[in-house]
């Protein structure tokens, strides 16, 4: 089994390649050395998968931290889950890494982005390999770093690289989170390999604080994917390149936070009370990004606020111990929410990187393959039926059906706004009369085939996704589950569900009701979003995503700004040096003072010798006198 | 004798220069800290191959039991090893300067060399006091000579604080001297160690204020910090290099060597109180720094942050607080002298430090940025670079030992990404500036000191065992004799 | 003939202490209150020989020749210390035309 450490090595190679060579690599070149290694991993993964009998495999690689007590192996893990994680990654990765090489053809940087794309799936495949939480930790934060470098991929502009420090800053509060709930884990289990932890509890040794622990660790998901109240990043790192926000910001790295929920589950189930603050964290989430979709016009930042919210459903299905629900639900975002990425990055670079869909329209005739995928990959994030994302997000529906009918009253609220804010993307863009300028309208054409190609794999497996795990009522064998079920705790069956019922009608109504008004306002009557200033009410403060940025602004930034300047010019100059100058410059009066002493005249001196001198004989001789 | 060389050697050079000023000042001194750098790992990896310490005892003032007294164990190994890396680095920055061949200069910071392996070896209380205070002539004298605005002022400070904290060690030390047995007492640290032991929880108390604050004005510690700023930015950058890569180091050393040992009982009362400030300065550098416009002084502030962290580990007492310490120490004292060289190279090119004029520089040279980022991110504990070794080891301990100290030391891990990539921000990142426009790219020279120091950056944090196994036996001892 | 140590103890030992006090004192007050050099210097003499006089007077009362060797000594050195000194004050009268000790503060920059 030794290629397994191919995996993640490959990518890393081809950063070193392309890191170390640039910018003498040529462009075409590099994007090639960029591509071949995710590509080589994941028909690895592919034969991983193929072989796989069900156990789980621990490689050590060495011992990485050693400290009295204390020893942290650099070791992976192979089970069901890592090895679904491995496809997910290496399969999408490869495709965008595919995509990238037609959509940033003409960017003098591309080497260097191909090293920081393969940079990141290292990471990404150490985060999902790892046999332990440090290690986990080492990807978790290298994914951090990646995504940093990408959102500030161009750099020369200010903006970009604020964005980029927010994800960083807002992932690290997270990851401060994760890190008090490894050293929690260690305190009480001594090490962090999952094997041990886990076999330790189901041996009965439940440390006291396992919801500390289990919230801790939440922490840091919260950060990852961009939960309540740290999600403020993932909608301004859309300012990196499209395939970045494909990759990073949809499909992969956000859901890490998911992946190690489920990883941790047996920690999470014995603390119910987390895992309900999970659920609704999740729900609260999921509105609020549906919420804020509903009007933005810029069609990066509708998709983005699309994955915070669907993010939120994964949590929610995790609140409701749906793990494997949540997983299927990871798989299918990850195809359609990568292809509806990539489409939009098709649009942008079609349209001279304009993103106001204010300024779109109409685009189906120029555009077909883009228009066929998207239409497909909106279809199935909306939930209609056969689709992958009907499939997934059913089943977290229906877990939450049984599980708190309040929240899935809410959840499929949540699930009618994303239908609506996705077909009124889609069809502002796509259908109507063009709205932009004359000189993008004769810029306008179809996408080179590196672009379409991965379009129409991803919109494949955005349709057929389902299958993956085809629920027994519609005839399948729920394979995931299945697949999962040795790492995940026994759910309760859901039972059989029919199609008419309430359980399984209101998600079809959300689906299709709102998709028809969205065909109906935006297709029909062809209304056009009002320009920003015309918005009011409501409207304005949804618009302006709830103040939240202006919020922490004013709650956090401005605070320790503020603080900073007091501690740097008030405490250190004025308080403490004040203190610590003042001894000198007592030293210093005294010193002027005594010397007045010091007059000079010869008579004083003879005087003061004699006066010392009898005071000296006085006291030597006053037992002798007296 | 192999101690002796070590100690010694770079003593000898460095006065060759001092008097004898050779035209080729350069070449002499790189050559001395190579070879004592051969010598040093020499030494290092024998004693890893035999896993016992090396010592060197001789007659020094035998009427009153002062010894010449060295010894290379776990513990001073990691500092000898670092300050024999760094110091060839340090005189690599210097080269294709004005200082290059500049004889004192140079001599200046071999004598220096000499000083600070003189405190790490010293199994002599007094001998360590004696280069203790030693140190501060060379970089006394480095920083007023050649310094920037206001030298003489703020170097007469720092020398005049340090100095002051000192005579606090010095009467410490008297007093548990005094007490040692026999006619002829002993400043042995083994003997003080007892010595001290016996002493009653009050006297201890006192004792441990009055070494600590030694140290933690050395650290520096808050809220003994105000030397600090001005002086890493004023003196010139080799300056600041010693200062904070290899000199702060003996603060931090001479609380695990004598400190900790000697102390337990001064540390139940007075070791919160040491480990709440010095976690109070790790936020308050943070915060200080995310506002600084100074590259220089921001580093100064984050520097001030960092051993905030190491102080707070060790004094935590625990095996991985005084590892995590060490292993912080080494890793610290690395990325500082890289960052602190990125800023002299921007200095150099652009006569500014000043963050506001700068911008763009990843435009003009890849390699610096890279670097730059790469140096950055030990500084912020990413994990896979040296940083965060020491820093996960030191918040574990500080968390094992009070939970909410942990969590509020964490807190630097979020201020320390703020301030570090605004920094990486607003030099490397953005628009050119007027005065980064015509921003030279690296010279071999230059490519060829920043390039390892980043190696070493990612090499320490793939297999920090090395290190760590080093001092294992060492501090394992020294946690036991706390105990 | 009486030899000079039966002589001196035909006077009272009180009266030549009370006698080298008032010299003593004498030469004290000349000190203090004088501001020409050359008295002040004059007044240390007798301060001096105040002292020798006791000496002398002591020896010869418990016949111990030692206090009268310091005698000596002690004129020897006072002899030594008259040349420095008027040296001096000849050296300052020539540099500043004057011999007040008053105006002699050039110790105090």
């Amino acid at each position: 089994m030794s290629f397994i450490y191919l995996i993640p090595l490959l990518p890393l190679l081809g950063f070193a390649i392309n890191g170390l060579g640039f910018p003498r690599i040529s462009k075409s070149l590099a994007g090639i050395i960029g591509t071949i290694p995710p590509l080589v991993a994941f028909i690895l993964s592919m034969q991983l998968f193929l072989n796989f009998d069900g156990t789980t495999q621990i490689l050590t690689l060495s011992e990485w931290i050693k400290v009295g007590d204390l020893s942290i192996p650099l070791a992976f893990q192979i089970d069901a889950l890592s090895i679904m994680m491995l496809l997910v990654i290496t399969g999408v990765g490869t495709l965008i890494h595919l995509y990238s090489m037609g959509y940033m053809a003409h960017d003098k940087g591309l080497g260097k982005f191909f090293a920081f794309l393969n940079l990141f799936v290292f990471f990404m495949l150490i985060l999902v390999l790892g046999a332990n939480f440090t290690v986990l930790f080492i990807g978790w934060e290298g994914v951090g770093l990646c995504s940093y470098l990408l959102i500030g991929f161009w750099n020369q502009k200010n903006s970009y690289g604020d964005a980029a420090r927010k994800a960083f800053i807002m992932n690290r509060i997270g990851d401060l989170g994760f890190l008090a709930g490894i050293f929690l884990l260690i305190q009480h289990f001594g090490n962090t390999n999952y094997a041990d932890i886990f076999s330790a509890i189901q041996a009965g040794d439940v440390p006291d604080n396992v919801g500390l622990i289990a919230f801790c660790l939440f922490v840091g998901a919260m950060g990852k994917s961009a939960q309540i109240p740290l999600f403020t990043w993932l909608p301004d790192a859309m300012a990196g390149p499209t395939p970045v926000s494909a990759l990073i910001h949809a499909a992969t790295m956000v859901t890490a936070g998911i992946y190690m929920v489920i990883r941790a589950n047996v920690l999470f189930e014995l603390s119910p009370e987390v895992l309900h603050f999970v659920g609704w964290i999740g729900l609260a989430t999921a509105l609020l990004g549906a919420a804020i979709g509903l009007f933005q016009n810029d069609i990066k930042k509708v998709l983005a606020y699309s994955t915070v919210s669907q993010l939120g459903y994964m949590f929610m299905g995790l609140g409701a111990s749906a793990y494997s629900a949540s997983f299927f639900h990871v798989m299918t975002h990850a195809f359609f929410k990568a292809l509806l990425f990539l489409g939009a990055g098709s649009v942008i670079h079609a349209m001279s990187d304009e993103q106001d869909i204010r300024m779109m329209g109409g685009l189906k005739n120029k555009m077909p393959i883009t228009y066929v995928t998207f239409l497909l990959g909106t279809i199935a994030i909306a939930g209609i039926p056969p689709f992958a994302g009907f499939f997934s997000k059913d089943e977290i529906l229906a877990h939450l059906y049984h599980h708190d009918p309040w929240m899935w009253g809410l959840a499929i609220l949540g699930s009618a706004l994303t239908s609506f804010y996705m077909f009124r993307v889609f069809i502002l863009t796509f259908w109507g009369e063009f709205r932009g300028t004359e000189k993008q309208a004769h810029h306008l054409h179809e996408s080179p085939l590196s672009m379409t190609i991965p379009l129409m794999v991803l919109a494949v497996f955005s349709v057929g996704g389902g299958l993956i795990n085809l629920p027994h009522f519609a005839g399948g064998h729920e394979f995931l589950a299945t697949w999962l079920a040795p790492l995940l705790p026994e759910s309760e069956g859901l039972g059989e569900v029919s199609f008419l019922s309430l359980e399984m009608g209101a998600p079809l109504m959300a689906a299709f009701l709102p998709a028809f008004l969205a065909i109906y306002i935006f297709g029909v009557k062809k209304s056009v979003p009002s320009e920003d200033a015309a918005i009011s009410g409501i409207q304005k403060v949804v618009y302006h995503k709830f103040y939240i940025d202006e919020l922490y602004d004013v709650l956090f930034v401005k605070p320790i700004a503020l603080m900073s300047n007091f501690f740097a010019q008030v405490i250190d100059f004025l308080v403490i040096d004040l203190f610590v100058e003042g001894i000198g410059k007592g030293v210093q009066y005294a010193s002027t003072e005594i010397r007045k002493a010091q007059t000079g005249n010869v008579g004083y001196y003879v005087f003061l010798m004699v006066i010392s001198i009898s005071i000296i004989l006085f006291l030597g001789l006053k037992s002798w006198i007296l | 004798m192999n101690l002796l060389f070590i100690l010694f050697f770079p003593l000898v050079v460095g006065l060759i220069l001092l008097i004898l000023k050779p035209a080729k000042a350069f070449i002499w001194s790189f050559a001395a800290s190579l070879i004592e750098l051969v010598a040093a790992g020499y030494v290092l990896s024998q004693m890893a191959e035999s896993a016992s310490p090396q010592s060197y005892l001789h007659d020094w003032i035998p009427e009153v039991g002062i010894s010449f007294s060295l010894l290379a164990d776990g513990i001073s190994g990691i500092l000898i090893g670092l300050c024999a890396l760094l110091v060839p680095f340090i005189i690599a920055t210097t080269a294709r300067t004005d200082k290059a061949n500049n004889a004192q200069y140079q001599g200046l910071i071999l004598t220096m060399q000499t000083a600070l392996m003189g405190a790490f070896l010293a199994k002599d209380a007094f001998l360590f006091y004696f280069f203790f205070e030693a140190s501060l002539l060379p970089i006394y004298f480095l920083a007023s000579i050649y310094g920037g605005e206001n030298r003489q002022a703020i170097s007469f400070k720092f020398f005049v604080y340090t100095l002051f904290g000192s005579l606090f060690l010095l009467i410490g030390l008297i007093y548990v001297y005094l007490r040692t047995p026999g006619q002829i007492h002993s400043a042995d640290m083994e003997v003080l160690y007892q010595t001290a032991h016996g002493l009653t929880a009050q006297h201890q108390g006192y004792l441990f204020l009055a070494f600590f604050i030694a140290f933690a004005i050395k650290m520096p510690i808050f809220p003994f910090h105000t030397w600090q700023p001005d002086t890493y930015t004023t003196s010139p950058t080799q300056g600041t290099m010693l200062l904070s890569g290899i000199m702060l180091k003996m603060g931090t050393y001479g609380v695990i060597r004598l400190v900790l040992p000697m102390f337990p009982l001064g540390m139940a009362t007075w070791g919160s109180t040491a480990m709440i400030l010095s976690i109070v300065g790790v936020i308050y550098g943070s915060i200080i720094a995310i506002q600084q416009k100074d590259a220089k002084r921001l580093l100064a502030y984050s520097s001030f942050a960092h051993v905030g962290l190491i102080s707070a580990g060790m004094l935590t007492q625990s095996v991985e607080g005084i590892q995590g310490a060490l292993y912080q120490m080494l890793s610290h004292g690395i990325n500082v002298v890289g960052l602190f060289f990125v800023i002299d190279l921007i200095e150099r090119r652009t006569k500014s430090r000043e963050l506001a004029q700068l911008g763009g520089i990843t435009q003009a040279s890849y390699v610096l940025s890279v670097c730059f980022v790469i140096l950055s991110l030990g500084s912020v504990a990413l994990p896979l670079t040296n940083g965060f070794i020491g820093e996960f080891l030191l918040l574990k301990s500080v968390f094992d030992h009070q939970m909410t100290l942990g969590i509020i030391a964490g807190i630097t891990i979020i201020l320390g990404a703020v301030y570090t990539l605004r920094l990486i921000q607003k030099s490397m990142f953005g628009n050119v500036s007027r005065i980064t426009k015509d921003f030279e790219d690296l010279s071999a020279a230059e490519k060829w000191v920043l390039i390892p120091l980043c190696a070493l950056v990612i090499l320490g944090g793939i297999f920090p065992n090395v290190v760590l196994n080093f001092s294992e036996a060492s501090v394992v001892q020294l946690a036991q004799l706390v105990k | 003939m009486q030899s000079i140590p039966e002589i001196i103890r035909t006077i009272p030992l009180t009266h030549y202490v009370i006698l080298s006090s008032a010299l003593f004192c004498i030469g004290i007050l000349g000190v203090l209150t004088r501001r020409n050099a050359i008295i002040v210097f004059m007044a240390i003499e007798l301060m001096l020989n105040a002292v020798n006089l006791l000496l002398a007077a002591f020896s010869s009362y418990y016949s111990d020749p030692s206090g009268q060797i310091f005698v000596f000594f002690i004129m020897a050195v006072a002899a030594a210390e008259v040349a420095v000194g008027l040296a001096i004050i000849v050296m300052i009268y020539r540099n500043i035309q004057s011999i007040d000790i008053g105006i002699l503060n050039k110790l105090k920059n």
